[in-house]
Parts: C-alpha cells; structure tokens; sequence
C-alpha cells in the first residue's frame, strides 16, 4: 500500500441493485432512523438547557421548551459557584498550548522517523508505537510524585509542559503524512547542501500543513475532553478546565438540571462548531491513522 | 515503505550528519519516552513493592500490597466490572459500527450527513455525555423509557438496580462510535472495485460476499479497533464516576478498576498500592494485547501480505 493520504481516493461502486425508488426510501427512513438515535441526546441537552426543573420533569414529555427560558444562559455565565467563563477561557487555553507543543515537538520528532536514516531509528519506533499500549495511570503515578515534589500541584505546568515533548500518538500519525512526502525533493535539496533543519521547515513542512492541521485538531478535542489530569492536578475551582468544572458542579448541585445542561451545551458547542467546519480532515486523519 | 536510494558516493557524505541531525530531531521526543515513559513504569512497577507516603521515606514491603489485592473486595469486585465491561462493551460496539459503516458504504444522497451525525458524539465531553444521559434514562425526566413503554417493554431502573447500572455504562460509552464506524468504513472504500465486481458474479448472495470477501478484506481494521477497544474499555474512567462516584452506586455495580485506582492514590493516598493495582492493570492490557495480536496471524488477512 502507498502512504499517501488515502481519504481522498474514495472508490464508489455503483450499486443499483436493491430495487428501484421504494428501495431507496427504505434505506433513508432506516438511515433517518438511527440518525435520530443518535441526535436524540444532543437534542435532549439542547430543550433541557431551556427548560427549568419543573418543565423536565413535568410528566408529559415535550420535545420543546415552552417557555424557552433564556435566562438560564445569563445563570450559567453569572453563577458564583460556578465560574463557567473562567473555566472556559482555561479550556482554551489549557487546549491551546498543549495543541501547540504537540505541533511542534510531534512534526520534529516525526520528520526524524519518516525522513532521516539514522541507527536504531526503527527500534526507537517500535518502541514508540509499543508505548501506546501503557495506561496513563502507569506512567501517571510516579510523575505525579515528581511534580508534587517540585510544588508544581495546582499550576497548568504539569499538564502542558509534557506536550512539549511529544505524544506518542501524533508522532505516528505525523510520521504517516510525511512518509508521503516525495524523497527526491528532499535529497534533491540535501545535494544542494541545505541544513537539515532549513529542508524540514521549508520543504517538509509546507508540504505537510494538512497533517499539521489534522494533528492540532485531534488534540484540541482530545484537551478539551481531558478529564484525569487536571481533576488530579488542580484543586481550585477557578484553575478547572470544563470537563473538571461540569463534573464539580454536577456533583454539588446534582438537583440543578437546567444550568447543568446549558454548562454542558456550551462545553460541547465549540467542538462541534469546529467539527463542522473541518469534517473532511477529521476523516483524512482516520484515514491515514488507520490505514497502515 | 519504497524509497529511491539516493546517488551511494553521495549518501556515505551525508549519512554522518544526517544521523546527526536524526538524533537531534527526535531528541525531545527521547527526553520524554526515556524520563516520562519508560522511567516511569519502572518506578511503578517498583513503587508495587512499597509504601509511599506523599511526603517522607519509601518503604519496601515485598508482596504485601500483591498479598492485600487479593483478598481486597474493591480490587475483586472492580477487575470482575471491568472485564464484563470489557467483554460486554466491546464487541457491541464493533458489530454496531461494522453495521453502520456498511450502511454508510451504500449510502449516495446524504452521505455526508450521515457520516457527520454519527461522529458528532465522538465530540461530546465524557463528562457532558454521561450527564445528559443520567437525564434521559432519569424515569419521568427523560423519553427513554416512555418509548420504551410504548413498545411493550418493561424499562429497567438504569440508574439504581445493580442488574442495570452496568448496561447503563455500556449504553453511554457505545454511542461515540463514530471513530470505529469511520475507520471501518475507510476499509471498506478502499476494496478495490474489481474485487466487488467478481464477487458479485461469484456469488449472487450478498450475505455471503459479506462474510467470505468483505469481512476478510477489512480485518486490519477489524483487529485496529478491537485492540483500541479493548485498551480503552479497561481503562474506562470518566464515565462510570460521573454514574457512580467513587463507589460504583448503586452497589457497587459500576466500580471500574481506574475508579478504584483512582480513589486509592488520590482519596486515601496509598500510592504504593495504587502502584500495585496500576501494574496489575498493565500485565492485564499487555496480556490481552499479545493474545489477540498473537491470535490475529490466523485472521487478519494482509493485502499483498507484506507491508
């Protein structure tokens, strides 16, 4: 198999077996279906974020909010148990830097693994990709002992400070994009006597921005959905991220429906506005990550 | 991988610099498999044979913590969830996502849309899931069991029998398959066309091009998201303490080996035990790892056999 980007080459088979129009609306009221199944939490998210307790529990069940109740979005933005702004710019930026060191220290470690030979290089792969099989906690434990010890507990440190090293994950899915990266441009530019560093910042790279892109998009959704690290390393309510800072309030005010599901519509939102705009990369970085 | 050899006189020249230069780009990335890795699970593996106090001096304890683990309830209790979690969760989701992705496969009008509602959840939080859940299977609050009622079925108490919690996990942790669904699916776009067009005159039935061409052609991906799976459903977290806290309520029917882990090292601070269990969790993931890539020679077909 070749190691270009393979979402793109999308082979149809023409099917126009199953029969006719009456086949086809079958197989769309099916489809319709299950996809109504699957939207039906986000949409019960949705009303109840604009209900109040006594419309959610009210025994027949609505499928809209009648009132819609706007207030609930002020509650949530202004609630001083709850400082879901602040948490949400933590969000941000806990999600952008650890999106930024993954960038960096991922693209250099897997131009090193896709584009340079060098001894044990192979070795050190397999060995990278071995380490994916470790469960965080593992690995967690003992690190955990050490920044404690620094006095680093309660600070961001712990938890991006890591990704400027790289992540085993991203390296491999970074190393597939390059390995599609043609080798005669670059030995091309290495017999014109380009420093290695000049051949990977203006050769590989520009060639690269998809994967680049496609990596700092799973890594924004998978720190925004981040739970362990932070529930264990921060302790103040106003250091939480949203998935630590939801979990808290629904924890204390288990009773308080509405601004639980207004908290977790806005902790969702951003990530499927994005999901929205950038679907096509999403599916090409499944694509290249999978199809080895 | 196919690579053109570069002009031999030139590469015996830069091969020293180029192996230079390797090592300094992957550096960092080194510093971190070396120092927050590996180091790492030896001091875990270690730290099982200790005690270890938060501040002060590590003791060596032997097998003690080995010795407490078996006969601790939490610990029994917690890896018999786990696996059934495991064993439970896992293959449901695979079969929904091969069906979906096969649904998907024939899917023209619509396509994108399809593809797109079932990946949404994927996105949503752990966190923000489960609690919308807990809503909906909330009885009187959510519309689950009202339609379940209007089927003629008996909804189950999801949230508080102990039969149910543990179904009520899986339910909850099924419905982000759209990475496994999108993966499969990308297998199969990628069977080549002839191969289809034979089959279809081979065999008319397509039950059986089903299971004797398409099946074999996407066990990479078959034996991709099962690995996945497994990996992650042990280690399944977030979930059951939002449904459970930290004792797996009701009953302990929801408590997961991380919860137990987790409230172990953080709530009572017993580290050197934590350390135990962690290991235990890593023999128990690595174990299952080797047997199904082990068992995988016999079923994984490879395109062209060599990669």
């Amino acid at each position: 198999m070749t190691a270009l980007p393979t979402g793109t080459a999308k082979r149809r088979t023409p099917r126009n077996r199953g029969g006719g129009w009456i086949g086809k609306v079958m197989f769309h009221a099916l489809m319709l279906g299950i996809a109504a199944i699957f939207l039906l939490p986000f949409w019960w998210m949705l009303i109840s974020a604009f209900k109040n307790n006594a419309d959610i529990f009210s025994l027949d069940i609505t499928w809209w909010p009648d009132p819609v109740r706007w207030e609930n979005v002020v509650a949530l933005f202004t609630r001083p148990d709850f400082p879901f702004l602040r948490q949400f710019g933590n969000s941000v930026f806990y999600a952008g830097m650890v999106t930024l060191g993954t960038v960096l220290s991922c693209s250099v470690a897997a131009y090193s693994f896709a584009c340079l030979r060098w001894k044990g290089r192979d070795a050190v792969f397999a060995l990278t990709i071995g380490t994916l099989l470790i469960p965080a906690i593992v690995t967690f434990l003992p690190t955990y002992i050490v920044f404690a010890r620094m006095g680093l507990v309660g600070t961001y440190w712990p938890l991006i400070a890591p990704a400027f090293l790289g992540e085993a994950f991203y390296i491999f899915m970074m190393r597939q994009f390059f390995l599609g990266v043609p080798r005669e441009l670059i030995d091309a530019a290495r017999l014109d006597g380009a420093a290695e560093f000049r051949i990977f910042w203006q050769i590989v790279l520009p060639q690269a921005q998809t994967a680049l892109v496609v990596v700092a998009l799973f890594s924004i959704v998978y720190t925004w959905h981040e739970f362990f690290g932070p529930l264990i390393y921060l302790n103040d309510r106003n250091d939480y991220p949203l998935s630590v800072g939801l979990f808290t309030f629904r924890t204390q005010r288990a009773v308080e429906w509405p601004i639980t599901m207004m908290g977790s519509l806005f902790t969702a939102l951003p990530l499927i506005v994005m999901f929205l705009f950038t679907r096509r990369l999403f599916r090409e970085g499944l694509a290249t990550s999978s199809l080895k | 991988m196919t690579s053109t050899p570069a002009p031999s006189l030139r590469r015996r020249r830069s091969g020293r610099s180029e192996a230079l230069a390797g090592w300094l780009f992957a550096l960092p990335w080194l510093v971190k498999l070396g120092l927050l890795t590996l180091l790492p699970l030896v001091a875990t593996i270690a730290m099982g044979f200790m005690t270890m106090p938060i501040t002060g001096m590590p003791r060596w304890v032997g097998m003690a913590n080995y010795d407490q683990m078996f006969a601790d309830p939490a610990f029994l209790k917690s890896a018999q969830n786990s696996l059934m979690f495991a064993f439970i969760s896992v293959p449901i989701k695979l079969v929904l996502a091969l069906g979906l992705a096969l649904l998907l496969h024939r899917a023209r009008a619509l396509a994108g849309f399809y593809q797109t509602v079932f990946y949404l959840p994927f996105l949503m939080p752990a966190v923000a899931g489960s609690i919308v859940f807990i809503l909906l299977l909330t009885p009187g609050a959510g519309p689950v069991n009202l339609a379940l009622e209007g089927l003629g079925l008996d909804p189950p108490d999801w949230l508080r029998d102990p039969q149910a919690a543990l179904w009520t996990l899986v339910l909850i942790s099924i419905w982000p398959l759209g990475v496994e669904t999108l993966v499969f699916l990308g297998g199969l776009q990628n069977i080549p066309k002839d191969v289809n067009e034979a089959a279809e005159l081979d065999s008319p039935r397509s039950w059986h091009r089903l299971v004797w061409i398409t099946m074999p052609l996407i066990t990479p991906m078959i034996l991709f998201n099962l690995v996945i799976g497994i990996i992650s459903s042990f280690q399944i977290f977030v979930q059951a303490l939002v449904i459970g806290g930290t004792e797996g309520q009701p009953a302990q029917s929801t408590l997961m080996f991380m919860v137990v882990i987790y409230r172990t090292a953080f709530r009572y601070f017993n580290l050197g035990y934590a350390a135990a269990l962690s290991t235990m969790l890593f023999l128990a993931v690595l174990a299952v790892t080797v047997l199904v890539f082990w068992s995988a020679r016999r079923w994984v077909h490879y395109e062209g056999d060599t990669t």
